[in-house]
């Protein structure tokens, strides 16, 4: 089943067509990547679907209820988790109480004066960071944390609401190759596990075509490409676009 | 109005807006570069006036005397503004923001009191502009000639600053350093030498600005905070950082402020209405429509965000079972106190109590929501003549005071929902425009509020009047705000604006509306500042405009800053030392101002963290040896 549907979205900035036309689907436990060369449109593409920026044209529909012209956190509440390109964590808290923030907000206890936020939903964050490999720095403050150890708290705060669907924005940018893969194996199997549906762009090929169910090829602001990960490396267009950059190839050879 | 008395009104205008730019035009430079926003600058405006006036009697008023001495005047405070930028302020580029601040404002205070010394308190008027001292008859009306001559010199500084900045190998560095200050130090520019000129440039300007007034306006020691306001406005309205847009804003003030003097008195409706009464908050209400639709001033961009000089705050953990002790046995210590004290230390403590709240509702919004507010008293005052007025009006003392932190706290919620639309430097200055103008109104509505006399008779129930009663109401009232404060931080919307603090990006991600949670938190610590203000009104039974004045917000911030911001402990420390001081030097010296600026000089120095975070430090580095 299709959780997330867009179609036609466009923007653009002055007269740059940053993102045209637009149409893709993506359904509940399957892993999409967004790719394209630098100036695609992909970033303009995720952040109309995160609330960021808004379209000028087209739809984009999750379970049914239309996100445009909504705000970031109005999209969160109906069940979005995301995960930013440069990490995004509260430095002057624990990784237990980022993740505790989150819980708070979802169980709709952010506006308490009264019970020590401190103790509330312990549990619930210590199985999270569980989740994600992290449970033995939870008192660490974030502030300290190595790069990668952020990425998989981000990882954690971004379940905290039980999404159906994440958008996350260069998951793997700033990490070590083999944590790279590693961080992109976690959220396919828990994105397997529970269903959840997971948007993401892409630079490393390595991690696109290990883990991606469907590759969505952007250039220029149009959607060029779109397929299985065998259907798109053999695309001509695509193999035209990437010529010269390599990228697409010497992944292809791993795979 | 007839259209020549229109006229005039421009030119005076046009006039006073030259002052006040060359002086916005360097405390601007200054910040775009150092990003320290300069307390002192109003301070370096009156050194130039007064050392104008000595030179000029030194030189004598002739045409070489008087130029040479106003030209001198600014050069000989451009080199006070190079002695106190290698002296100090390079000490404090790697501190806190803040506390760059704090280090001006104790300048502002010794500045003051420097003068105080060697001029005297008595307003002193220069002499006339040789050459200049006539009039001439413009539209029928006579039009001094020096004014012209102000009117001229605006565009002429402006043109020279433009010059030098566009034309010069220096300039580029200025545009280079302000654009980007990271940038311009990995590119191997020499950012000590470029900070001290361009304070020395900076404060020239601000002595100049302040010299050239000599023929117009006598020399007055309270100068330097009323310009300073001006100034800043001026810099907010043109875009911090822009030069340009300094000379548009002063203008723009200066010819809207001479109109509403030109106006006068108007009756509308039947209502009378005094456009000159407005002059004393024009600016501030233009400020504020300025920056609800231009956030960053008319010219002025979003500051990029320095790298790495934001401090990370600190984690925050729940008290120690030892803290808790120390705590108690504290307020044990205070409520014994008036058991061996005497009646004056008893007023002074219930002083600190007062203003330890004041502090603490302070560093509420400061602290874990990070917005910086420099108009906290406003809501003190506002909750202080909350209290008086009902009393006045026949509400029974009790009752007032359990109705006046609504005061603080109704203002509060009006004047925060502007200023959480804002954020860093121009959300501070937005708090400083309402605060003056809630002053202002406060100053001026003689039937109401009493005017500039205040409000008399204030005092408490007669249960409440005998013995130690009020001290200990004090006691238990500003304890228990204290604490409640104090455990809200820990709650779950104290960890929404912490949160709002930290990362405005994830937290609006996890569904937090920051805007929201700060507005709520900042109508919050207006309801405990008004609490402290209507208990402040019943303990002193007279209230004067004084009371939400410039000069107590400011003595908050430095309270804050004082006991070390990163600390929740550390306003009521701040407070304490703050008011125990001010109390023992204003009995032992004319100049406390001085005193208390070196004190605060020396704190801010030797303990950059401030003293609760000092002592943590401390205590923290022997547990950890014990635990070693």
């Amino acid at each position: 089943m299709n959780i997330l549907r867009v179609a036609n979205l466009s923007k653009a900035y002055g007269g740059v067509h940053a993102v045209r036309e637009v149409s893709f689907s993506l359904a509940a436990g399957e892993l999409l990547a967004l790719i394209g060369p630098n100036g695609a449109g992909k970033t303009t593409c995720f952040n109309m679907l995160n609330g960021q920026i808004a379209a000028d044209g087209g739809s984009a529909e999750f379970e049914g209820r239309s996100l445009i012209g909504l705000k970031p956190r109005q999209i969160w509440r109906l069940g979005v988790g995301r995960t930013f390109q440069i990490t995004a964590t509260f430095a002057s808290m624990s990784v237990r109480e980022n993740v505790q923030t989150a819980l708070l907000n979802y169980h709709g206890r952010l506006n308490s004066v009264l019970a020590l936020a401190e103790r509330l939903y312990v549990d619930e964050a210590m199985e999270l960071l569980a989740r994600v490999g992290i449970a033995e720095q939870a008192a660490r403050p974030c502030a300290v944390l190595a790069y990668g150890d952020l990425k998989r708290v981000e990882l954690a705060i971004a379940l905290a609401n039980r999404p159906r669907l994440l958008l996350m924005d260069e998951p793997t940018a700033g990490m070590a190759p083999a944590e790279r893969v590693a961080l992109m194996g976690l959220t396919a199997e828990l994105a397997r596990a529970s269903n959840i549906a997971v948007l993401f762009t892409e630079h490393d090929m390595d991690v696109v075509f290990a883990h991606a169910d469907r590759i969505l090829v952007l250039n220029r602001g149009r959607l060029i490409a779109e397929g299985k990960p065998a259907e798109v490396r053999a695309n001509r267009e695509v193999q035209e676009v990437y010529l010269g950059t390599g990228s697409l190839f010497s992944g292809a050879a791993h795979a | 109005m007839s259209l020549s008395a229109q006229f005039i009104q421009l030119l005076n205008g046009l006039a006073s807006a030259s002052s006040l730019f060359l002086v916005a035009a360097g405390l601007s430079l200054i910040f775009g570069v150092t990003r320290i926003v300069n307390f002192a600058h109003g301070s370096l405006y009156m050194l130039g006036i007064y050392t104008a006036y000595s030179l000029v009697n030194v030189f004598g008023g002739g045409m070489l005397g008087f130029w040479g001495g106003v030209l001198c005047a600014g050069i000989v405070v451009g080199l006070f503004g190079a002695i106190v930028e290698r002296l100090l302020l390079r000490r404090l580029y790697h501190a806190p923001e803040l506390l760059q601040l704090l280090a001006t404002f104790a300048l502002v205070l010794i500045v003051r009191d420097f003068a105080l010394w060697i001029w005297g308190p008595e307003d002193l008027l220069g002499p006339r502009a040789p050459g200049l001292g006539g009039a001439v008859a413009i539209a029928g009306r006579e039009f001094p000639q020096y004014d012209l001559f102000l009117i001229a010199l605006g565009p002429v500084v402006l043109l020279l600053l433009w010059l030098l900045l566009t034309r010069t190998r220096w300039g580029t560095l200025v545009r280079a350093a302000t654009e980007d200050r990271e940038m311009a130090g990995a590119l191997g520019v020499n950012q000590a030498w470029l900070f001290t000129s361009v304070f020395a440039l900076g404060a020239f300007l601000a002595g100049l600005g302040g010299a050239v007034q000599i023929p117009r306006e006598p020399a007055v020691l309270t100068m330097d905070l009323t310009i300073l306001s001006d100034v800043f406005v001026v810099v907010v309205v043109g875009g911090m950082g822009s030069i340009p847009g300094a000379f548009l804003a002063a203008v723009l003030i200066g010819v809207i402020k001479a109109f509403c003097i030109g106006i006068g008195n108007v009756s509308l409706l039947g209502i009378d209405f005094s456009f000159s009464k407005l002059t004393l908050v024009i600016e501030f209400i233009v400020m504020a429509v300025v920056l609800v639709f231009r956030p960053w001033g008319l010219l002025g961009r979003q500051q990029g965000i320095p790298r790495g000089a934001a401090a990370v705050e600190p984690p925050l953990h729940l008290p120690s079972r030892g803290m808790f002790m120390a705590l108690v046995a504290a307020l044990a210590l205070l409520a014994l106190l008036p058991l061996v004290s005497d009646r004056y230390t008893l007023v002074l403590l219930t002083d600190i109590l007062v203003f330890a709240l004041f502090a603490v509702s302070l560093h509420f919004i400061m602290g874990p929501a990070g917005m910086h507010s420099f108009g906290h008293a406003a809501y003190f005052g506002l909750g202080a003549y909350a209290a008086a007025l009902l009393l006045k009006h026949a509400v029974p003392m009790e009752l007032a005071l359990a109705l006046a932190p609504l005061g603080g706290g109704i203002a509060a919620l009006l004047f925060g929902w502007f200023c959480v639309r804002l954020s860093g430097v121009y959300l501070a200055m937005l708090t400083l425009a309402f605060a003056q103008i809630a002053w202002s109104v406060v100053y001026q509505w003689d039937a109401f509020t009493g005017g500039s006399n205040g409000l008399v008779g204030i005092w408490p129930a007669p249960w409440l009047s005998s013995g130690n009663a009020f001290y200990y109401l004090t006691l238990v009232l500003c304890a228990a705000a204290i604490l409640l404060l104090w455990r809200i931080v820990y709650t779950p919307f104290g960890y929404a604006l912490r949160a709002g603090r930290d990362s405005p990006l994830r937290a609006d991600a996890i569904g937090i509306d920051v805007r929201r949670q700060q507005w709520l938190g900042f109508a919050l610590a207006g309801v405990f500042a008004g609490l402290a203000g209507a208990l402040h009104a019943f303990s002193k039974g007279s209230i004067s405009p004084d009371t939400l004045a410039i000069p107590r917000s400011v003595d908050g911030l430095v309270m804050v800053l004082m006991g070390g911001i990163q600390t929740l402990t550390g306003a009521v420390a701040g407070a304490a030392v703050f008011t125990w001081l001010q109390d023992v030097i204003t009995r032992q010296t004319e100049f406390w101002r001085a005193v208390l600026g070196g004190i605060i000089l020396l704190l801010v120095l030797a303990f950059p963290q401030g003293i609760a975070g000092f002592i943590r430090e401390r205590w923290e580095a022997r547990a950890g040896k014990n635990r070693a």
